[in-house]
């Protein structure tokens, strides 16, 4: 992966398998720390299946839903000397957090993360997501469903007029916070 | 400033086009394959740019969803295309161009690209 943006996407795609009607995702960063974390209310997993997400032969043979992604996310944010960290309980959810040291060596760049939420959010209209963006001080929040109050049930959130909004709102919103 | 007052003059407009929408049993379903293998290859920039193409040429039948791993990653990005009572077409090893061209060749005028398919590229 050669932004963490992707990864981001790839990550979540996990909580869309496990069947989550509301994702969050929050990417902050202070000084020359970033912390990316996914958030979902999916089915979850068992304290046997946590302890083996990152491991990446044991996974891939045995869960469909989760294979190399969550590995490699781990292994970005540990090559930078961050953290990475997975809790989850079955029937509640699971909740992935990556902190990075943004200022070391093997920093992989952050990348489009807008492109990541419009793409979640236009792919699963079914779904609401909650995207917290913050850059030292600064931030905004993407929360479709405050959108979906908006529209009403009859425009999906993959309406191509909803996507162009939000995909603007995105932009605005990321430019805003990165002036800094 | 984006405000949800936009949003609002989005429903409204979109009220008049609903029925158009309705009884989508004909629709055309585009698959793009975004598991670690799909993304890692480079779907995210194909599904991108496929989503921006249906929008401009406002092919509201055509729905285009995400798929999980289907087993040929060394073909990523593949990009599936299923249409009511027609065979699946397989697209593979796609880009951001090869996409827009699929989507004016396949989706608006029915002609397969038979060159990116699967069938021409196992050999």
């Amino acid at each position: 992966m050669r932004e963490l943006s992707l990864n981001v996407m790839d990550v979540a795609q996990n909580s869309v398998a496990a069947d989550a009607s509301l994702i969050t995702v929050r990417v902050m960063e202070r000084g020359n720390r970033l912390t990316i974390e996914i958030q979902d209310n999916g089915k979850g997993m068992t304290e046997d299946q946590v302890s083996h997400v990152a491991d990446p032969f044991f996974t891939t043979r045995t869960t469909r839903k989760v294979g190399l992604g969550v590995p490699l996310f781990k292994m970005q944010a540990e090559m930078t000397g961050g953290s990475f960290s997975i809790a989850s309980h079955p029937g509640e959810g699971t909740a992935v957090k990556a902190e990075f040291v943004t200022s070391h060596v093997d920093m992989i760049p952050l990348g489009d993360m807008d492109a990541t939420m419009l793409l979640l959010i236009t792919c699963n209209p079914q779904r609401d997501f909650i995207y917290i963006r913050g850059k030292d001080g600064r931030e905004f929040t993407l929360d479709t469903r405050q959108l979906r109050d908006v529209l009403g049930e009859e425009v999906p959130l993959n309406t191509p007029d909803v996507a162009a909004w939000i995909k603007e709102f995105l932009q605005e919103q990321t430019s805003y916070i990165e002036k800094g | 400033m984006k405000s949800l007052a936009e949003l609002q003059a989005i429903r409204e407009k979109a009220r008049s086009q609903i029925s158009v929408r309705e009884g989508s049993n004909d629709a055309v379903r585009v698959l793009v394959g975004m598991a670690t293998c799909g993304i890692a290859a480079g779907a995210r920039p194909v599904l991108t740019a496929i989503l921006d193409e249906i929008s401009k040429r406002g092919l509201n039948k055509i729905t285009v969803t995400q798929t999980g791993c289907i087993g040929i990653c060394q073909f990523e990005p593949v990009v599936e295309v299923i249409a009511p009572g027609q065979e699946k077409v397989t697209y593979v090893k796609m880009t951001p161009e090869k996409a827009v061209r699929m989507v004016n060749d396949h989706l608006v005028n029915g002609n397969v690209v038979t060159e990116f398919t699967i069938g021409s590229n196992t050999k």
